[in-house]
């Protein structure tokens, strides 16, 4: 059975409704207008809940089946133990040994340590995947073998759906590196400490069930607590929730990589030169070799002219930590921490501060972080003409990336998109995006090593960096170049069958992934 | 033919923008591809299609071609699939791809030669974006970065280079290996407009003339105008004592380099990083070249992570007399050309010289004087190219002529 389609604003194909939900398509950034009452669980009574405060229950299994773990049910998950997650896996694990089936698996992230998740989607325990898909687990999913269709959501996409109730969380389960029996927790400490958990707060403020899960259990009180025990059912003890190592990198590396260093180079001088790069300016850059590189080339830039940036906003990193600690930035608000010296920093330092990702990015809040940015450093895997943006596809057609923090990222004053003209073989400026993630009108700039197109839109960047030597050119010319270099690409053929849908930063449909014909 | 089967290129985890080939000739079924790729999606059909019209340019009717890909780009995968076929037959013919129009420029003998950076012969990922990082020379090596038994691969390899990959103005270079193999090499590179040649472990006259003639043999046979100028490098005790006469042997020598790995080899003592061991033989280097009216090119530094040493070393370098310096990393590049690029007190001076000189000329005078010291013309040449390469290097306004205050 096809569903119908329509034509969104943006010009893309989407079905009117995604797993049997009507879904509302893409009206243009800023368009959709959202009305009602945000979402509200169920009202709970302190009289079910033990007096002495202690919830601590034997095992995940437990607290599981004291939520009423059935079939159907939603489960969230947040991503801050990162490749080194030993929690989320094993609760489909219990379930599957239950017979529970058809389970929605709601995580902020998805890391190559869930790969093994895959026979749970296999043997129905997992009907879908709301949430990012790489690797393995993107390839299942691109090849139509999941039974239900993927949504992908942006950080802030998935807070504001859950806070509008377009997803209802069952029972969320908060892996937390430090708790104390009532269920109060943070991210720092213990064994598997992971700096901040700016990516839970939702989920325990509007789950029916949270339960939270530590290997390192304290005396009430736990503190300072970015999990609050007032909104926790149970609280479950496990010898490791996280293999260290792979929670954090011990530390970040700015890229080697001659060319992606002349990247970050040019986007330095662009920086500076455009002037948009100021004292007191606003910052974001991600944890990737090439941002890192710019962090640093940016940073040099402020100690010359004696600037400094009024806050970054994390993903937080060494480089960023120096910055702070080196008066080069004044605040740090952090969402999560990439690596060990930042994750120090948290509770050392009273001007890094954790900041929850459902404050910086819901849009559909009384504003938040994002449209307050001066500089923001993205990535994508394709550029097209129109300066639209893909992160989640390949140019091959297969899921490869989660949304992140991209799309709500784009609301910042200055866009920037350091990227390589072609990738080995395959090029990043393309005519077409394989996916269409962020519409062109919010991204500004295209760095890459062989030369910057700065988007029509931004007719005051063009006219400030006219004389400046750097090397513009239009989007034309380097989508030109690259098929020069690498030949022009055939695109891959899809088939009809959508397999997971991508979400704006409203919730609504800005473009679908169909599966792969092989 | 004996053999039926040949392969070339590299495939593996770590290997990006090469393909391996396997070659299977046959005596019927036509041509079958096994394409493995990971741009499958995008070029598999333009793989193919390039692939069987270069075995028919072969005339190769049958045969199985099994290709490991990882992103090759045209001009590899037809490199290496050329060189398959060239292991298997005795065609003299090139399947060439494209020469790039840009990339037609020749260079004068006195240009800056500050940095060149060495790309390894075989290996085309390094080649690709190499002209971006604004090195003086580009050098496709040949020689000693090339594994034996890939010396022939890395020859079809390097031609295409020459003709696909933007060299963005830089020299281009090549370093032929030593020998009747050198000679060899000249004849697939230099129809393609190689700009200079160095020769390794040079340690005679008679070396550089044979190489001389051979492309002047090359040039008369192509019709190419193109100056192709020479670099031998010095690299054992021979050819230290043996400079001068180096230096002077041809006037197509532009420059004189200094190998200190096999020198010091050579010599029987270690390599430190003072360079003691190595002292005079730089400058005896020095002096042949300064003395032959060439330019002195100073040996490479071989710790990419440790700028601040690199730094160092070049201030010492120039402080010595030498004119530049090789590169194995392309973040050296800008480092090197900073550390010999002109300092204040000679940017004042030239900008004095050129001034003067300006100021003769608009009056008509023939001689150039500053203050009471004539200025010979080389020095005004000089002193001009300072001030260009200033002003190409940022360190100087390209107006600073107006802007001088009366």
């Amino acid at each position: 059975m096809s569903i119908p389609s329509v034509i969104n604003t943006a010009g893309r194909a989407v079905p009117a409704e995604i797993n049997g939900i009507p879904v509302i398509p893409f009206k243009g950034v800023g368009k959709h207008k959202p009305f009602g009452n945000k979402y509200g669980p169920h009202i709970p009574s302190c009289s079910d809940y033990p007096e002495d405060g202690n919830k601590v229950v034997t095992t995940l299994e437990e607290a599981l089946l004291r939520c009423g773990i059935k079939d159907g049910m939603t489960i969230s998950t947040h991503h801050h133990l990162r490749d080194g997650d030993l929690v989320s896996n094993r609760i489909f694990e219990i379930a599957s040994e239950m017979g529970v089936k058809d389970l929605v698996w709601f995580p902020s992230a998805s890391f190559p340590c869930n790969d093994p998740l895959i026979k749970y989607l296999e043997d129905g325990t997992i009907n879908r995947i709301e949430g990012s898909m790489n690797g393995p687990l993107g390839r299942f999913v691109s090849e139509g073998r999941m039974k239900g269709t993927a949504v992908l959501r942006s950080h802030g996409g998935r807070v504001q759906a859950i806070q509008d109730g377009e997803v209802k969380i069952d029972i969320a389960v908060l892996a937390a590196p430090t708790a104390d029996s009532f269920g109060n927790a943070r991210g720092t400490g213990g064994n598997s400490g992971c700096g901040v958990l700016g990516y839970a707060k939702a989920d325990m403020m509007y789950a029916d069930k949270v339960i939270v899960v530590t290997d390192n259990l304290i005396e009430m009180p736990c503190f300072p607590m970015e999990i609050e025990g007032n909104y926790v059912d149970y609280v479950v003890v496990v010898d490791k929730i996280g293999i260290p190592e792979k929670i954090v990198s011990g530390t970040t590396q700015v890229t080697k990589s001659p060319d992606r260093l002349l990247i970050a180079e040019l986007t330095a001088a662009f920086l500076e030169k455009s002037g948009i790069l100021k004292d007191g300016v606003t910052m974001q850059a991600g944890a990737g070799g090439t941002s890192l590189a710019i962090a640093v080339f940016i940073n040099e830039i402020f100690k010359k002219r004696g600037w400094k940036s009024k806050f970054g906003f994390g993903g937080s990193t060494k480089y960023m930590v120096e910055m702070l600690e080196h008066g080069q930035m004044g605040y740090i608000l952090d969402a999560q921490a990439f690596d060990l010296d930042s994750v120090n920093s948290i509770g050392k330092n009273a001007n890094h501060i954790p900041y929850p990702v459902f404050n910086a990015y819901n849009y559909h809040s009384k504003g938040n972080l994002t449209s307050m940015m001066d500089i923001m450093i993205l990535g994508a895997t394709e550029v097209d003409l129109n300066f639209n943006g893909n992160v989640v596809t390949h140019s091959d057609g297969y899921l490869l990336h989660g949304i992140g923090g991209w799309q709500n990222c784009l609301h910042a004053r200055n866009v920037i998109l350091p990227v390589p003209l072609f990738r080995d073989r395959i090029p990043v400026i393309v005519d077409e995006v394989t996916t269409l993630c962020g519409p062109g009108e919010l991204i500004d700039v295209i760095i890459t090593e062989r030369g910057i197109a700065i988007n029509p839109l931004r007719h005051d960047l063009i006219d400030r960096v006219r004389n400046s030597g750097l090397p513009v050119k239009s989007i034309n010319e380097l989508r030109d170049e690259a098929e020069k270099i690498c030949g022009k690409p055939s695109k891959p053929v899809f088939e009809d069958k959508v397999v997971a849908a991508i979400k704006w930063v409203d919730g609504t449909v800005i473009d679908v992934v169909r599966k792969i014909d092989r | 033919m004996n053999h039926i089967c040949a392969t070339s290129g590299n495939s593996g985890p770590k290997i990006r923008s090469d393909c391996k080939i396997a070659l299977e000739l046959r005596n019927l079924g036509g041509i079958l591809i096994d394409l493995k790729s990971k741009v499958e999606v995008l070029y598999g059909e333009s793989i193919r299609q390039q692939c069987i019209e270069i075995l028919d340019y072969f005339g190769i009717k049958n045969a199985l071609l099994t290709i490991d890909d990882s992103g090759a780009l045209p001009f590899v995968l037809s490199a290496r699939l050329e060189s398959a076929i060239k292991n298997l037959s005795e065609s003299e013919g090139e399947y060439l791809p494209v020469m790039l129009e840009e990339n037609r420029y020749s260079t004068s003998p006195d240009i800056f030669r500050f940095s060149r950076l060495y790309l390894p012969g075989n290996n085309p990922g390094m080649m690709i974006n190499a002209g971006l990082h604004s090195a003086d020379g580009l050098i496709l090596d040949l020689e000693d970065s090339v594994a034996p038994d890939r010396k022939d691969e890395a020859r079809i390899l390097v031609r295409n280079a020459l003709r696909q990959v933007d060299f963005k103005g830089a020299e281009r270079m090549v370093r032929i290996n030593q020998g009747e193999r050198g000679l060899k090499d000249l004849e697939y590179v230099i129809p393609h407009n190689v700009n200079l040649v160095l020769i390794p472990k040079c340690e005679s006259t008679y070396t550089v003339k044979s190489i001389e003639s051979k492309i002047l043999a090359i040039k008369n046979k192509c019709s190419l105008v193109n100056p192709v100028h020479l670099m031998p490098i010095i690299e054992t005790a021979l050819g230290v004592e043996l400079a001068f006469e180096i230096a002077r042997s041809s006037p197509a020598v532009v420059a004189l380099a200094i190998g200190l790995e096999d020198l010091t080899a050579d010599l029987g003592v270690p390599r430190t990083e003072e360079g003691k061991e190595s002292f005079y033989a730089r400058t005896r280097i020095i002096n042949a070249a300064k003395a032959a009216g060439i330019q002195p090119i100073d040996s490479v530094f071989s710790d990419v992570g440790d700028m601040e040493a690199l730094r160092q070393n070049v201030l010492s370098s120039k402080a010595l007399g030498f004119e530049g310096m090789g590169c194995i990393h392309p973040r050296q590049i800008q480092v090197i050309k900073n550390g010999f690029a002109p300092g204040p007190e000679e940017i004042d001076k030239s900008k004095k010289i050129v001034q003067a000189f300006e100021d003769a000329r608009k009056k008509g005078l023939g001689v150039v004087a500053l203050g009471t010291k004539m200025i010979d013309p080389p020095v005004v040449a000089r002193a001009q190219k300072t001030i260009e390469l200033a002003v190409r290097l940022g360190l100087l306004s390209g107006n600073w002529m107006i802007e001088i205050p009366a």
